[in-house]
């Protein structure tokens, strides 16, 4: 037992005692911080075909253990006439931190008005992506918090969408899972929409093998692959559930729907 | 030698200096919770394990079985609930053995605390003990670091605080069965869909002076429904990069073939004692 009263040789050599005058200065410094950022949790994925674009997110809102709301949107429509959103032709999801999502959100929704009401035209889609990667990095050393993706029609009518990372850079794709399940939906993604791993069967021996090429598939086939991604999101991560919402951006416009999902 | 083996101790810590971190453990982030009721006590789990925020096991068990009359839900690290209420399980049964007589919840109680007061806390299990034994209905909650309450309702684990809102909501003194036993699925269905840490089923055991009674899943709100698409792959997707076929002559060499007739005619080679 004596042993535990010789002080530890490895530590500083004062303060062996209690009693002894301790590092006065130490103790009276102390370091303030605040952190501005909270993770809101939720997933968000968006799959192109031919002549459509899909956005889709779950409606859960969290912060740690808990569950802040079973009903906030992470998709939302851009250059819309009125607050709700009607005529638009841009769609975006924004997850990641909430409260910096509903900020870019109306910024880019606001560029986008000024835009038609000062050129007497609606934005393109490359353009608006354009401005939404320079309004990120226009925060560069304090970002939005969030994981972007826009999508809409191109000027040939086909879908398109970009995928942005919280400072600005980005690319278009073919589809994209950002958020909390990213890292589950995405490889399911890869395999099911750009048929990654996939072979044609009896194309050849070994190596000589045929990829299975990729190909844009129906809207009702994106709509299945996105409910299924979602639904299994929820089984297995904690932070996505509740709800899922889909808009789907088409020539005659945008439409959404809704899907209820486990609340567990 | 008994115990915990503490040799690669000074190797971690040196790992841990160098930036290298710890292994995430599955924690039963949990919603557990116990009540008595006029003539015996139920307690009632979760079926939720997480590592982080993914969900480890949709419906695991917490539980435990002590003694026939003593069952323990467990919260926590969930090794440690295991392990430490199968050891005192364990040591219970060589103690009523020596004594002859049928345990108690106070003896469990006290042994667990003193088990996890040595380890300060790093046994990371947070317990609700209940039983029926001759000095009458014992229902306890066992913290990690060894405190311990007593308590005619309690809750604990990540859920702990939506499961009590019920229990302070609903609960009164006196009651039956089968109020007990909806009092307590409530309270762990509050768990489950107020708390991220807590999802799936609700498992429940009800303990009384002449039997216990375990009910696994006794309510499934969440069942999955089914898949929109069906992700079955036709055969020659996967490539073959090379090909071995090995002869029924050639592997008799090694082991006894034998031919079956059909898919049901199985063939024990040899009994068991337990194969009935």
């Amino acid at each position: 037992m004596a042993s535990s009263l010789i002080a530890d040789p490895t530590s500083s050599s004062h303060n062996l005692y209690s009693f002894s005058p301790s590092d006065q200065t130490a103790s009276d410094i102390r370091q303030h911080s605040f952190y501005p950022y909270t993770d809101n949790g939720g997933s968000t994925l968006g799959i192109t075909g031919n002549d459509f674009a899909i956005l889709a997110g779950d409606t859960r809102s969290t912060s740690g253990y808990s569950i802040n709301s079973r009903y906030a949107p992470k998709v939302y429509r851009i250059g819309g006439e009125d607050e709700t959103g009607e005529g638009a032709h841009i769609v975006l999801s924004l997850v990641g931190y909430a409260a910096d999502g509903t900020a870019l959100q109306e910024r880019l929704n606001t560029v986008v008005k000024m835009y038609k009401y000062q050129h007497g035209k609606r934005m393109t889609v490359k353009a608006c992506a354009q401005r939404l990667a320079t309004i990120l990095y226009s925060k560069r050393f304090f970002p939005y918090y969030v994981q972007a993706i826009l999508a809409g029609l191109d000027e040939d009518g086909r879908g398109a969408l970009y995928s942005y990372d919280p400072v600005g850079s980005y690319e278009r794709e073919q589809c994209r899972a950002a958020g909390a399940a990213a890292s589950l939906i995405m490889p399911f993604l890869d395999n099911q929409v750009n048929f990654k791993n996939q072979y044609m069967p009896g194309s050849g021996e070994g190596h000589d093998l045929h990829a299975k090429q990729a190909e844009p598939l129906p809207r009702q086939e994106v709509e299945r692959l996105v409910k299924d991604a979602f639904t299994s999101a929820t089984e297995r991560h904690i932070e996505v559930g509740d709800g899922l919402q889909m808009l789907i951006v088409t020539a005659k416009g945008v439409e959404e729907t809704f899907y209820p999902l486990k609340r567990d | 030698m008994p115990g915990f083996d503490f040799s690669n101790h000074n190797r971690n810590a040196a790992l841990h200096a160098q930036g290298v971190p710890l292994p995430k453990a599955t924690s039963t982030g949990t919603t557990i919770v116990g009540c008595i009721f006029d003539g015996g006590v139920v307690i009632a789990a979760d079926t939720r394990a997480t590592s982080g925020p993914i969900v480890a096991d949709k419906n695991c068990e917490k539980l435990h079985y002590i003694a026939p009359q003593i069952w323990c839900a467990g919260a926590g690290t969930a090794a440690d609930t295991e392990f430490t209420t199968a050891l005192i399980s364990s040591n219970l049964e060589l103690h009523s053995l020596s004594t002859g007589r049928k345990p108690r919840v106070v003896t469990v109680m006290t042994m667990l605390k003193q088990h996890l007061f040595r380890y300060q806390g790093y046994i990371g299990a947070y317990l609700v003990v209940a039983g029926v034994d001759p000095t009458g209905v014992g229902l306890f909650t066992v913290h990690a670091h060894g405190s311990t309450d007593k308590l005619p309702y309690v809750t604990m684990g990540s859920g702990s605080l939506a499961a009590m809102a019920v229990f302070e909501t609903q609960w009164k003194q006196k009651l039956t069965r089968e109020e007990a036993i909806k009092l307590t699925s409530d309270a762990i269905q509050a768990g489950i869909f107020n708390d991220l840490g807590s999802g799936s089923n609700v498992d429940v055991c009800v303990i009384t002076k002449d039997m216990t009674t375990m009910m696994r899943n006794y309510i499934k709100p969440n069942q999955r429904e089914q898949k929109q698409k069906s992700y079955k792959f036709p055969r020659g997707t996967t490539a073959v990069l090379n090909e071995k076929i090995i002869t029924k002559e050639e592997i008799s060499k090694y082991v006894t073939v034998q031919e079956l007739s059909s898919d049901d005619d199985v063939v024990v080679v040899e009994k068991m004692d337990i194969d009935q």
